[in-house]
Protein backbone atom coordinates (compact mmCIF):
# COMPACT_ATOMS: atom_id res chain seq x y z
CA UNK A 1 0.00 0.00 0.00
CA UNK A 2 1.40 3.42 -1.12
CA UNK A 3 1.21 6.72 1.58
CA UNK A 4 -1.57 8.17 -0.09
CA UNK A 5 -3.47 5.14 -0.22
CA UNK A 6 -2.64 4.62 3.39
CA UNK A 7 -3.58 8.08 4.73
CA UNK A 8 -7.34 7.41 3.32
CA UNK A 9 -7.40 3.99 5.00
CA UNK A 10 -6.33 5.99 8.00
CA UNK A 11 -8.90 8.72 7.46
CA UNK A 12 -11.90 6.06 6.96
CA UNK A 13 -10.90 4.41 9.90
CA UNK A 14 -10.65 7.62 12.02
CA UNK A 15 -14.61 9.24 10.35
CA UNK A 16 -15.80 5.86 11.18
CA UNK A 17 -14.28 5.37 14.67
CA UNK A 18 -15.63 9.26 15.55
CA UNK A 19 -19.30 7.83 14.04
CA UNK A 20 -19.67 5.13 16.28
CA UNK A 21 -18.33 7.44 19.28
CA UNK A 22 -21.53 9.76 18.81
CA UNK A 23 -23.84 6.69 18.06
CA UNK A 24 -22.48 5.54 21.33
CA UNK A 25 -23.53 8.55 23.13
CA UNK A 26 -26.96 8.95 21.34
CA UNK A 27 -27.58 5.71 22.24
CA UNK A 28 -26.79 6.29 26.05
CA UNK A 29 -29.37 9.47 25.77
CA UNK A 30 -32.05 7.17 24.57
CA UNK A 31 -31.38 4.83 27.51
CA UNK A 32 -31.34 7.79 30.16
CA UNK A 33 -34.49 9.00 28.47
CA UNK A 34 -36.15 5.29 28.87
CA UNK A 35 -35.22 5.01 32.61
CA UNK A 36 -36.19 8.57 33.23
CA UNK A 37 -39.61 7.93 32.15
CA UNK A 38 -39.80 4.27 34.23
CA UNK A 39 -38.67 6.53 37.35
CA UNK A 40 -41.65 8.64 36.48
CA UNK A 41 -43.79 6.20 35.93
CA UNK A 42 -43.15 3.28 38.90
CA UNK A 43 -44.37 5.98 42.02
CA UNK A 44 -47.69 6.13 39.74
CA UNK A 45 -47.98 2.39 38.92
CA UNK A 46 -47.51 1.65 42.73
CA UNK A 47 -49.62 3.73 44.30
CA UNK A 48 -52.03 3.45 41.72
CA UNK A 49 -52.24 -1.07 42.67
CA UNK A 50 -51.77 0.38 46.41
CA UNK A 51 -54.77 2.29 46.36
CA UNK A 52 -57.04 -0.48 44.61
CA UNK A 53 -55.55 -2.79 47.87
CA UNK A 54 -53.49 -4.99 44.87
CA UNK A 55 -50.61 -4.04 47.30
CA UNK A 56 -49.25 -3.35 50.59
CA UNK A 57 -48.47 0.23 51.53
CA UNK A 58 -44.72 -1.00 52.49
CA UNK A 59 -44.67 -2.87 48.57
CA UNK A 60 -45.98 0.46 46.57
CA UNK A 61 -42.61 2.77 48.83
CA UNK A 62 -40.33 -0.17 47.77
CA UNK A 63 -41.31 0.54 44.28
CA UNK A 64 -41.33 4.17 44.30
CA UNK A 65 -37.33 3.41 45.99
CA UNK A 66 -36.15 1.16 43.34
CA UNK A 67 -37.94 2.85 40.21
CA UNK A 68 -37.14 6.41 41.76
CA UNK A 69 -33.92 6.21 43.35
CA UNK A 70 -32.46 3.15 42.45
CA UNK A 71 -32.89 3.95 38.79
CA UNK A 72 -31.56 7.75 39.93
CA UNK A 73 -28.04 5.76 41.00
CA UNK A 74 -27.65 4.03 37.41
CA UNK A 75 -28.30 7.01 35.75
CA UNK A 76 -25.84 9.12 37.83
CA UNK A 77 -23.28 5.92 36.94
CA UNK A 78 -24.09 5.97 33.19
CA UNK A 79 -23.64 9.76 32.96
CA UNK A 80 -20.21 9.19 34.79
CA UNK A 81 -18.93 6.53 33.03
CA UNK A 82 -20.17 7.47 29.46
CA UNK A 83 -20.68 11.57 29.21
CA UNK A 84 -17.00 12.50 32.07
CA UNK A 85 -15.39 9.46 31.02
CA UNK A 86 -14.78 8.55 34.92
CA UNK A 87 -13.39 4.84 34.25
CA UNK A 88 -10.55 6.25 31.71
CA UNK A 89 -9.35 8.98 34.03
CA UNK A 90 -6.13 8.27 36.06
CA UNK A 91 -7.23 5.93 39.56
CA UNK A 92 -6.27 8.80 41.61
CA UNK A 93 -9.34 10.56 40.48
CA UNK A 94 -11.47 7.90 41.09
CA UNK A 95 -9.67 7.81 44.86
CA UNK A 96 -10.47 11.03 45.30
CA UNK A 97 -14.28 11.38 44.65
CA UNK A 98 -14.49 8.08 46.37
CA UNK A 99 -13.04 9.76 49.54
CA UNK A 100 -15.55 12.68 49.27
CA UNK A 101 -18.24 10.29 49.02
CA UNK A 102 -17.62 8.55 51.91
CA UNK A 103 -16.81 11.42 54.08
CA UNK A 104 -20.85 12.54 52.88
CA UNK A 105 -21.53 8.91 54.48
CA UNK A 106 -20.20 9.57 57.27
CA UNK A 107 -21.80 13.14 57.55
CA UNK A 108 -24.81 11.48 57.28
CA UNK A 109 -24.00 8.70 59.71
CA UNK A 110 -22.77 11.23 62.55
CA UNK A 111 -25.70 13.50 62.12
CA UNK A 112 -28.85 11.39 61.61
CA UNK A 113 -29.32 9.96 65.07
CA UNK A 114 -29.61 13.39 66.16
CA UNK A 115 -32.26 14.60 63.28
CA UNK A 116 -34.12 11.54 63.10
CA UNK A 117 -34.91 10.56 66.21
CA UNK A 118 -37.53 12.52 68.23
CA UNK A 119 -36.96 10.66 71.77
CA UNK A 120 -34.75 8.74 73.62
CA UNK A 121 -33.92 6.89 77.33
CA UNK A 122 -33.26 10.60 79.01
CA UNK A 123 -34.46 13.49 75.98
CA UNK A 124 -37.14 14.04 74.13
CA UNK A 125 -36.78 16.67 71.62
CA UNK A 126 -39.55 20.00 72.59
CA UNK A 127 -43.10 19.43 70.79
CA UNK A 128 -42.80 19.99 66.89
CA UNK A 129 -46.35 21.61 66.98
CA UNK A 130 -44.93 25.07 67.00
CA UNK A 131 -43.04 24.55 63.91
CA UNK A 132 -45.48 22.35 61.53
CA UNK A 133 -47.38 24.11 59.57
CA UNK A 134 -51.18 24.56 59.93
CA UNK A 135 -52.44 22.35 56.61
CA UNK A 136 -49.24 20.11 57.09
CA UNK A 137 -51.39 19.10 60.43
CA UNK A 138 -54.65 19.03 59.11
CA UNK A 139 -53.94 18.30 55.61
CA UNK A 140 -57.77 17.41 54.62
CA UNK A 141 -58.55 21.05 55.92
CA UNK A 142 -56.61 22.44 52.68
CA UNK A 143 -57.12 19.94 49.97
CA UNK B 1 3.60 28.58 21.73
CA UNK B 2 1.52 26.43 24.18
CA UNK B 3 1.38 27.28 27.84
CA UNK B 4 3.31 25.62 30.22
CA UNK B 5 0.49 24.70 32.40
CA UNK B 6 -1.65 22.39 30.52
CA UNK B 7 1.35 20.33 29.61
CA UNK B 8 3.26 20.24 32.85
CA UNK B 9 1.51 18.04 34.99
CA UNK B 10 3.05 15.30 37.14
CA UNK B 11 -0.97 14.09 37.89
CA UNK B 12 -0.91 12.55 34.15
CA UNK B 13 -3.49 14.61 33.65
CA UNK B 14 -3.84 17.97 31.45
CA UNK B 15 -3.88 20.90 34.44
CA UNK B 16 -7.18 22.09 33.47
CA UNK B 17 -8.84 18.73 34.16
CA UNK B 18 -7.24 18.13 36.87
CA UNK B 19 -8.61 21.42 38.63
CA UNK B 20 -11.85 20.53 37.12
CA UNK B 21 -11.98 17.14 39.58
CA UNK B 22 -10.78 19.40 42.23
CA UNK B 23 -13.16 21.58 41.76
CA UNK B 24 -15.93 18.52 41.39
CA UNK B 25 -15.03 16.99 44.65
CA UNK B 26 -15.34 20.04 46.63
CA UNK B 27 -19.57 20.84 44.80
CA UNK B 28 -20.09 16.87 45.58
CA UNK B 29 -19.56 17.81 49.63
CA UNK B 30 -22.12 20.66 49.41
CA UNK B 31 -24.76 18.84 47.59
CA UNK B 32 -23.86 16.13 49.21
CA UNK B 33 -24.33 17.32 52.42
CA UNK B 34 -27.50 19.55 51.21
CA UNK B 35 -28.56 16.38 49.92
CA UNK B 36 -28.36 14.39 53.23
CA UNK B 37 -30.18 16.87 55.32
CA UNK B 38 -32.80 16.58 53.11
CA UNK B 39 -33.13 13.40 52.97
CA UNK B 40 -32.70 12.81 56.72
CA UNK B 41 -35.52 15.35 57.60
CA UNK B 42 -37.49 13.55 54.78
CA UNK B 43 -37.74 10.16 56.62
CA UNK B 44 -38.21 11.12 60.04
CA UNK B 45 -40.88 14.12 58.88
CA UNK B 46 -43.56 11.77 56.91
CA UNK B 47 -46.10 15.35 56.96
CA UNK B 48 -43.57 16.37 54.55
CA UNK B 49 -45.28 14.38 52.06
CA UNK B 50 -48.21 16.25 52.26
CA UNK B 51 -45.65 19.70 51.14
CA UNK B 52 -43.90 17.30 48.39
CA UNK B 53 -47.31 16.50 47.04
CA UNK B 54 -47.66 20.92 45.79
CA UNK B 55 -44.49 20.84 43.26
CA UNK B 56 -44.94 20.05 40.08
CA UNK B 57 -43.82 16.44 38.78
CA UNK B 58 -44.40 17.34 35.12
CA UNK B 59 -41.84 20.42 35.26
CA UNK B 60 -39.74 18.57 36.86
CA UNK B 61 -39.81 15.76 34.01
CA UNK B 62 -39.63 17.86 31.59
CA UNK B 63 -36.55 19.91 33.23
CA UNK B 64 -34.81 15.94 33.31
CA UNK B 65 -35.53 16.11 29.57
CA UNK B 66 -33.83 19.41 29.04
CA UNK B 67 -30.78 19.08 31.43
CA UNK B 68 -29.58 15.12 29.75
CA UNK B 69 -30.46 16.28 26.12
CA UNK B 70 -27.95 19.69 27.13
CA UNK B 71 -25.31 17.15 28.50
CA UNK B 72 -26.00 14.59 24.76
CA UNK B 73 -24.71 18.00 23.26
CA UNK B 74 -22.21 18.73 25.44
CA UNK B 75 -20.30 14.95 25.25
CA UNK B 76 -20.90 15.43 21.61
CA UNK B 77 -19.09 18.69 21.65
CA UNK B 78 -15.93 17.57 23.22
CA UNK B 79 -16.33 14.77 20.41
CA UNK B 80 -16.11 17.36 17.88
CA UNK B 81 -13.14 18.99 19.80
CA UNK B 82 -11.31 15.95 20.01
CA UNK B 83 -10.87 15.58 16.00
CA UNK B 84 -10.33 19.50 15.47
CA UNK B 85 -13.44 20.41 14.07
CA UNK B 86 -13.82 23.40 16.71
CA UNK B 87 -17.16 25.48 14.73
CA UNK B 88 -19.09 22.22 15.54
CA UNK B 89 -17.36 21.98 18.99
CA UNK B 90 -18.94 25.69 19.56
CA UNK B 91 -21.90 24.97 17.65
CA UNK B 92 -22.74 22.16 20.05
CA UNK B 93 -21.86 24.24 23.55
CA UNK B 94 -24.52 26.91 22.20
CA UNK B 95 -27.00 24.15 22.14
CA UNK B 96 -25.70 23.16 25.23
CA UNK B 97 -25.71 26.58 26.96
CA UNK B 98 -29.50 26.84 25.08
CA UNK B 99 -30.86 24.14 26.96
CA UNK B 100 -29.53 25.52 29.97
CA UNK B 101 -31.18 28.49 29.18
CA UNK B 102 -34.69 27.01 29.07
CA UNK B 103 -34.15 24.65 32.56
CA UNK B 104 -33.95 28.06 33.66
CA UNK B 105 -36.83 29.79 32.51
CA UNK B 106 -39.31 27.20 33.24
CA UNK B 107 -37.66 26.99 36.74
CA UNK B 108 -38.53 30.82 36.83
CA UNK B 109 -41.92 30.06 35.62
CA UNK B 110 -42.34 26.99 38.32
CA UNK B 111 -40.65 29.25 41.04
CA UNK B 112 -43.33 32.37 40.46
CA UNK B 113 -46.26 29.99 40.42
CA UNK B 114 -45.15 28.32 43.98
CA UNK B 115 -44.64 31.57 45.64
CA UNK B 116 -47.53 33.06 44.56
CA UNK B 117 -49.28 29.92 45.60
CA UNK B 118 -48.16 31.10 49.43
CA UNK B 119 -45.21 28.13 48.87
CA UNK B 120 -42.28 30.32 49.87
CA UNK B 121 -39.07 29.42 51.51
CA UNK B 122 -40.28 30.77 54.99
CA UNK B 123 -43.75 28.07 54.55
CA UNK B 124 -42.17 24.95 56.40
CA UNK B 125 -38.84 22.45 56.50
CA UNK B 126 -39.67 21.21 53.36
CA UNK B 127 -39.52 24.74 51.45
CA UNK B 128 -36.65 25.90 52.85
CA UNK B 129 -34.78 22.59 51.47
CA UNK B 130 -36.56 22.46 47.97
CA UNK B 131 -35.58 26.53 47.29
CA UNK B 132 -31.92 26.15 48.66
CA UNK B 133 -31.76 22.96 46.89
CA UNK B 134 -32.86 24.09 43.76
CA UNK B 135 -31.44 27.59 43.87
CA UNK B 136 -27.59 26.06 44.59
CA UNK B 137 -28.21 23.65 41.32
CA UNK B 138 -29.84 26.76 39.43
CA UNK B 139 -26.91 28.91 40.33
CA UNK B 140 -23.80 26.43 39.11
CA UNK B 141 -26.40 25.95 35.62
CA UNK B 142 -25.95 29.80 35.26
CA UNK B 143 -22.16 29.75 35.91
CA UNK B 144 -21.70 26.35 34.00
CA UNK B 145 -23.67 28.75 30.79
CA UNK B 146 -21.05 31.40 31.75
CA UNK B 147 -18.45 29.21 31.51
CA UNK B 148 -19.06 27.69 28.24
CA UNK B 149 -19.97 30.47 26.30
CA UNK B 150 -16.31 31.87 26.99
CA UNK B 151 -15.26 27.97 25.86
CA UNK B 152 -17.23 28.22 22.73
CA UNK B 153 -16.01 31.82 22.01
CA UNK B 154 -12.18 29.72 21.39
CA UNK B 155 -13.66 26.59 20.10
CA UNK B 156 -15.00 28.67 17.31
CA UNK B 157 -11.82 30.02 15.99
CA UNK B 158 -9.87 26.85 16.81
CA UNK B 159 -8.61 27.59 19.84
CA UNK B 160 -8.05 26.09 23.47
CA UNK B 161 -10.01 23.25 22.28
CA UNK B 162 -8.96 21.32 25.53
CA UNK B 163 -11.59 23.65 27.53
CA UNK B 164 -14.42 21.70 25.86
CA UNK B 165 -13.39 18.89 27.76
CA UNK B 166 -13.48 20.40 31.04
CA UNK B 167 -16.55 22.38 30.68
CA UNK B 168 -18.67 19.45 29.35
CA UNK B 169 -16.93 17.46 32.86
CA UNK B 170 -18.72 20.13 35.00
CA UNK B 171 -21.85 20.51 33.02
CA UNK B 172 -22.34 16.29 33.66
CA UNK B 173 -21.68 17.05 36.98
CA UNK B 174 -24.89 19.63 37.58
CA UNK B 175 -26.91 17.16 35.27
CA UNK B 176 -25.48 14.44 37.88
CA UNK B 177 -26.75 16.34 41.00
CA UNK B 178 -30.17 16.71 39.11
CA UNK B 179 -30.87 13.57 38.66
CA UNK B 180 -30.98 12.72 42.65
CA UNK B 181 -32.96 16.30 43.06
CA UNK B 182 -35.96 15.26 40.55
CA UNK B 183 -36.86 12.33 42.65
CA UNK B 184 -36.16 13.77 46.03
CA UNK B 185 -38.33 16.73 45.15
CA UNK B 186 -40.64 15.54 42.44
CA UNK B 187 -40.97 11.68 42.91
CA UNK B 188 -41.28 11.09 46.84
CA UNK B 189 -44.42 12.13 47.54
Amino acid sequence: MNDQAEQVAHADHAHADHAAHEKHYWMIWALLLGLLLVSFAGPIVGNALHDRGAITTAFARNITLITAFGIAVYKAWLVAKNFMHVTVQPRFVVYMLSTVLVFMLLFYAGTAPDVMEHEGANWAKPSPHGVIPERALHPEEHH
Amino acid sequence: MTPIATTRSAAGLPTGTLAVWWLLASEIVIFGGVLCSYIMHRLSHDWWATEAAHTNVYIGLFNTFVLLSSSLSAVLAHAAAERGDGKLAARRLWYTIGGGGVFLIVKSVEWTSEITSGFTISSSGFWQFYYTAAGIHASHVIAGMIVMAFVAAGAAKGKYLHRVENAGIYWHFVDLVWIFLFPLLYIAK
